[in-house]
């Protein structure tokens, strides 16, 4: 027999140091980047230089006839086997979906469009082989303004479809029987305008993959991706290559945050050039092509009309979205702002709310899902404009958010965005947050600054969030006309010897699911921690999923994996009553073992269990020898994690530069299966969070040229440019799921930026400035003042 | 083209390259070390930071994306595999948890090993500052300044530490300078 | 991205290196440290035919200190400048700006010679060289010239060197007794400078007697500030004469900052500079 590891104690809840480290600490990592396989050659893409215009020539040859170079072509060439992107969330009935080629065949419609590509024996000589592609291109009118493109005389980005308007959806909450009629007028009304920038996901590996069709009519994808088993499906159905020979692996995959919740135009080419030159051909982006190419994030104009009585009850919410596209229409391009259209009331109970989003498409790289996803922007604009309440009305802004948050004793409270949030407990959370910073300490300070007439102001800015995660109820998913569920899948295989594999259609790429699902079934299995391997991201071993993304991992693919448990437990305890020699009712699972009750050293582990099903000598009749077992959660509802986060800012009025002095959050995230790794999600969402409130922003010319265009322009911070974020815990455990976990991986992101642009506000207020637009540059806190300036 | 000669985590290797080629693609594909990686194209995320000796001998980090091969000849350049498995910095952000991804797990080491050699004791502002040339999305770098805080403390106390497998290597790593005639001693 | 095909050739003289960048003319490129050469050539916004790596030239690298002067080869990388005892006490102001350029990495293959040459007018050490009335030698074919810092930069990476000439050291005038001080803005750490003000002051019997400001990245060229100057010499406040510190610049404006901004900004941290300088 194997050792088997020491008997374990409780592993939810432990902090347990991550199995996925070994290989991320010593350079062993399988980047798609660091595979090569036999034969392999190199793909390079020539993208266009324009925002928009006609292709009225290109011509490969030059650059075929070049040394190294297997082959070269263009969309043309390979237009009847290149396939098309698919948009997956057709939002209206009437919605304007564009045709999306990999390759553009006779327009290009954004600068970094894919027009041609070349297939070298080496790297070097396919980007040298671009330079001899000749392409003629006649421009044609550019069109960028969100406003200006849903005008009548507006040029169009797609000239066949006779409008820029991609759709118009909805959620007027009379309608939908979920809140009252909007209030015509208000004791208060408050209206403003917020601009969510655009932003680049921008995780640290850029996008790669390799396509092998040399496996006997097989065909393998390796891709940085978040979601293969999507990519599989999807490439099947646009490709015409049958689904049960194509296989993808996403190996190691270096951050994703949304950006990787992508079926790319890259993966397709390189699909379609693999097939035609019959060997394997990879494709690895440089960051400036990543830039350009890969979607990205935000960009949307939100105007609320916030209605509110005399003492501080908010009476309504109206709020009208534009949201930019870019030119084509990703996986879930339309629908990522709508996961807003539930959030916009927050944590907030009042009767009336209507939202309504408009779609525009612009000569500009499409954007989709980024950390978050319609959330954050939901949360920074009602986070916002709570604050303008509590200066007109005179009242500390967490008073106001007292008066009208939902009390922890009103759970689950049916929400006027029509969903019931099932727990919660904002008052705990947000006390927590308040005695951590510190906060009438630092309104005292902040006082006397003010009244000191300090170059340096203090300012306090509050989010007390709450999020929809774990994506997600296929039902309502349908309801939102998605083209997918939102089920996740886990099987267990039990190995002879005890030890455990563990199958999950979850998709990592950092989160340590490798660790915490092992902990989840080491508990469920009384099976060593150690004894434990998770495998994911190869559809040959992981063959149903829906992959990562959307705070879903562990409140679906997690509560699978429960399921899966109890199913193998259901099977063993027949198995032990027999070889105890006594009925299944009369054992009980505890401390890993089934136990006789009354008889408790009479007793057997799951090991015990395997190796008879292994040896299927002796088992009781009708029993399968096997104790594999496989379950799919579909849940019924989403999770709520919510959490107050406070951050001090210190504003140089001079120069405009902005230092976050003190960042205090406190989540609740459920019931924590690892504290530690919670812990690192909730830093690297704030620091997410804050990056968008003072750093990033892509920008384009007037011509629809990416200004931001690599690292150094799009401004990432640094270590030197975060604060150190405080960050602490309340545990509200979900009543909508067996672990009773909610979701992490977006809390932070969704938090952070409304803190610290209302912290910056807030130091401004005196002055008379009510609105930084982001990311907060010096030059902006400093224009804001100069406007206000007497 | 150009014949180069570098002792790369302690092994020496010579070899035709042509003169465009970057440190890095030589490193990941030339001789392997696929450990060391390529984030940008413009220098700044520091995911590619190597240990390359300078013309005293001394190893400093650099970003081998924006050193030519060439530039290397005669050269000694450390890893990420230089650390072995058990250096007090990969425990640091194992034991931390300063990684996520893992991307830039690599330059990041590279880089806080180059900062505790000449700053054995940093402020956690020394550290921030220290590693302003390497970006991380995951962590938002807190748990990075701790391990770096941490594998400090331990290096203070026990200079030695490092490698076992591979001494010459972890010297380099840990900032002792070396000659290169010692390299073919050690070389596994 | 890989950069496009070149010769390189390594000379062990400076005379082979100013030979074959004569020969290569507007075809040749120097190659210093590489910090900004490289992620250029990368991404093929230039395309030389041949580089000159200055890399075997050890003559080139070292400070030493003659007469007034501290004498800097042009291939000191940053961070030997940031730390060199010879410049700390002869040309602080110097060791402060090459301390704070991009990073940690970029600081040990940068050099000061590499830097001056490539004229980013976003650079640190071209506003100090000329604050600091720096000579940059040149060698030539016909041997060597001295060129006046403020000289030296013509326009937006423009300087006065010409085909086949090697910037080969920096002479900075010893400022010994001065306050000094290198007062910078930038996005991000490792960000470019939107403004950066390098300033040095010289006190009698404590009283601001004296002044040297020099203004980066306020216009395509480092500038001195020649109004504060002025301002100071005549016996003005620094407040009053640090307002005067965009007095003849010509800022650009991009996705960084404004012209407006960087105006402010000058005036705002030149009077910080100057503050600094003097508690120095």
């Amino acid at each position: 027999m194997t050792t088997t590891a020491a008997a374990p104690t409780v592993e939810i809840g432990r902090s347990r140091l991550r199995k996925e480290d070994a290989r991320l600490l010593t350079g062993r990592t399988r980047w798609t980047e660091n595979i090569t396989l036999p034969g392999m050659l190199h793909m390079a893409i020539l993208r266009s230089p324009h925002a928009h215009a006609r292709l009225t020539k290109v011509d490969v040859s030059a650059a075929k006839n070049a040394d190294n170079v297997v082959t070269a072509f263009a969309g043309a060439d390979v237009a009847e086997t290149q396939g098309v992107l698919a948009c997956a969330w057709p939002v209206t009935e009437d919605i304007v979906m564009p045709t999306y080629t990999p390759l553009a065949i006779t327009e290009v419609r954004h600068v970094g469009e894919p027009v041609a590509v070349v297939i070298a024996r080496d790297r070097a000589s396919a980007v040298d082989a671009l330079e001899l592609i000749e392409v003629d291109y006649e421009p044609l009118p550019v069109v960028l303004d969100l406003e200006a493109a849903l005008l009548e005389e507006s040029p169009l980005v797609h000239s066949d479809k006779g409008t820029n308007r991609c759709y118009t959806w909805v959620f007027d909450a009379q309608a939908a029987g979920s809140g009252a009629a909007m209030p015509e007028t208000g004791e208060i009304m408050i209206t403003r305008r917020y601009v969510q920038q655009r932003l680049i996901p921008a995780s640290m590996e850029p996008r790669s993959v390799i396509v092998d069709p040399s496996g006997g009519g097989e065909i393998t994808v390796y891709s940085a991706t978040q979601i293969p088993h999507v990519l599989r499906f999807l490439l099947a159905a646009t490709t015409g290559t049958p689904e049960h020979k194509i296989r993808v692996i996403a190996p190691d995959v270096g951050g994703g945050f949304g950006g990787k919740l992508a079926v790319t135009p890259e993966e397709w080419i390189a699909f379609a050039a693999a097939n035609l030159v019959g060997r394997p051909v990879k494709y690895t982006e440089s960051r400036s092509e990543t830039m350009v190419s890969a979607h990205h994030g935000r960009d949307l104009i939100q105007d609320l009309t916030l209605y509110a009585n005399r003492d501080g009850t908010v009476t309504g919410l109206d709020v009208k979205l534009i949201a930019n596209m870019g030119a084509y229409l990703g996986i879930v391009t339309p629908g990522v702002p709508l996961l807003g259209a539930f959030m916009y009331n927050g944590i907030y109970k009042f009767p009336a709310y209507r939202f309504e989003c408009t779609g525009v498409f612009t000569n500009t790289t499409k954007t989709d899902a980024y950390r978050g996803a319609g959330r954050p922007e939901a949360t920074y604009a009602i986070e916002r404009i709570i604050d303008e309440l509590a200066v007109e009305l005179g009242l500390d802004p967490m008073e106001v958010r007292r008066r009208n948050w939902i009390k922890h004793e009103e759970f689950p409270f049916d929400t006027v965005a029509g969903l019931t949030y099932d727990s919660g407990n904002y008052e705990a959370a947000t006390d927590k947050a308040m005695q951590i910073l510190g906060y009438d300490e630092l309104r005292n300070e902040q006082a006397t600054r003010r009244v000191n007439q300090d170059k340096v102001q203090l300012g306090i800015g509050i989010s007390t969030y709450t999020e929809m995660c774990g994506l997600a109820p296929s039902r309502i998913l349908g309801a939102l006309r998605y083209g997918a569920g939102g089920w996740e899948s886990a099987s267990i295989r039990v190995l002879p010897t005890g030890k455990v594999e563990v199958v999950t259609g979850t998709s990592p790429h950092g989160q340590g699911h490798e660790t915490a699902w092992s902990q989840i079934v080491a508990d469920q299995l009384g099976v060593a921690f150690d004894d434990i391997e998770v495998l994911h991201g190869d559809t040959r071993t992981s063959v149903k999923g829906l992959d990562t993304y959307g705070s879903r991992s562990l409140a679906v693919g997690g509560v699978a994996l429960v399921m899966a448990c109890a199913k193998v437990r259901e099977k063993a305890q027949k198995i032990a009553a027999h070889m105890l020699e006594c009925s299944p009712t009369d054992l009980e699972f505890s401390d890993g073992a089934f136990h006789v009750m009354g008889t408790p050293e009479a007793s057997k582990t799951i090991a015990d269990c395997s190796l008879a099903v292994f040896t299927a000598h002796n088992l009781p009749d009708g029993i399968e020898p096997t104790l594999d077992s496989e379950a799919t959660f579909d849940p019924s509802t989403f999770s709520f994690p919510h959490g107050t986060h406070l951050c001090a800012t210190e504003v140089d009025t001079e120069t405009g530069e902005v230092a976050i002095r003190r960042y205090v959050c406190v989540d609740d995230v459920g019931t924590v299966i690892n504290p530690l790794i919670v812990e690192g999600q909730v830093h690297g969402g704030v620091a997410q969070g804050i990056a968008q409130a003072l750093f990033e922003e892509a920008v384009y010319d007037e011509e629809g040229n990416l200004l931001t265009g690599s690292f150094a322009d799009y401004t990432v911070p640094s270590a030197f440019d975060l604060p150190e974020i405080i960050s602490d815990r309340t545990e509200t455990p979900a009543t909508s799921n067996p672990l009773g976990v909610k979701g992490v991986g977006e809390a932070g992101t969704i938090a952070a930026t409304p803190a610290v642009v209302n912290a910056i506000v807030d130091a401004l207020r005196p002055m008379g400035v009510r609105d930084v637009p982001m990311p907060c540059t010096p030059e902006r806190v400093w224009r804001a003042l100069k406007e206000v300036a007497p | 083209m150009p014949r180069v000669t570098i002792t790369v985590d302690g092994a020496r290797y010579s070899d035709d390259v042509p003169a465009r080629t970057l440190l890095v693609h030589y490193l990941r594909d030339q001789i392997g070390k696929v450990g060391t990686v390529v984030g940008c194209d413009t220098g700044n995320c520091g995911a590619c930071t190597v240990l390359l000796t300078d013309p005293d001998g001394v190893p400093r980090a650099v970003k081998s994306c924006s050193v030519l091969a060439v530039q290397a000849d005669g050269t000694q350049v450390s890893t990420v595999e230089s650390l072995g498995g058990d250096h007090p910095m990969q425990r640091a952000f194992h034991e931390q948890h300063a990684l996520q991804c893992g991307f830039c797990t690599p330059g990041m080491m590279m880089a806080a090993v180059d900062l505790l050699r000449d700053n054995p004791d940093p402020s956690d502002t020394d550290i921030r500052e220290g590693l302003e040339g390497n970006l991380c999305r995951c962590t938002g770098y807190q748990n990075i300044v701790r391990a770096v805080r941490a594998a400090a403390a331990e290096m203070r106390s026990a200079p030695a530490a490092g490698s076992e497998t591979d001494a010459e290597a972890a010297a380099v790593a840990n900032g002792v300078p070396t000659d290169a005639s010692a390299d073919a001693e050690v070389k596994v | 991205m890989i950069p496009a095909s070149f010769d390189y050739i390594k000379p062990s003289t400076v005379e082979d290196a100013v030979n074959a960048l004569a020969e290569a003319g507007d075809e040749g490129k120097v190659l210093a440290g590489g910090q900004s050469l490289l992620p250029v050539l990368r991404l093929r916004m230039a395309a030389p035919a041949l580089l000159v790596d200055l890399g075997g030239l050890p003559q080139l690298r070292g400070v030493r200190v003659e007469d007034d002067a501290v004498v800097i080869g042009a291939m000191t990388t940053h961070a030997a400048v940031a730390s060199d005892a010879a410049v700390l006490a002869g040309a602080p102001l110097l060791a402060q700006a090459a301390g704070v350029i991009g990073d940690r990495q970029v600081r040990h293959r940068g050099t000061i010679g590499g830097s001056l040459a490539h004229a980013d007018p976003a650079g640190d050490l071209p506003a100090v060289a000329v604050a600091l009335d720096a000579t940059l030698v040149v060698a030539g074919m016909d041997g060597r010239r001295n060129v006046a810092a403020k000289d030296f930069f013509t326009d937006l990476f423009t300087t006065a060197l010409q085909p086949g000439e090697l910037l080969v050291e920096v002479r900075v005038p010893r400022l010994e007794g001065w306050g000094v001080h290198y007062a910078k803005v930038n996005r991000t750490a490792q960000a470019w400078a939107t403004v950066a003000v390098a300033a040095a002051v010289r006190r009698d019997n404590g009283s601001l007697a004296e002044a040297r400001v020099a203004l980066t990245n306020m216009g395509p060229i480092p500038v001195r500030a020649s109004a504060v100057e002025a301002a100071i010499a005549a016996g003005e406040g620094v407040e009053a004469a640090a307002s005067r510190a965009a007095e003849g610049t010509s800022p650009a404006s991009d996705t960084t900052a404004s012209a407006e901004y960087r105006a402010h900004l000058a005036r705002v941290l030149t009077r910080r500079a100057l503050t600094a300088a003097s508690a120095f």
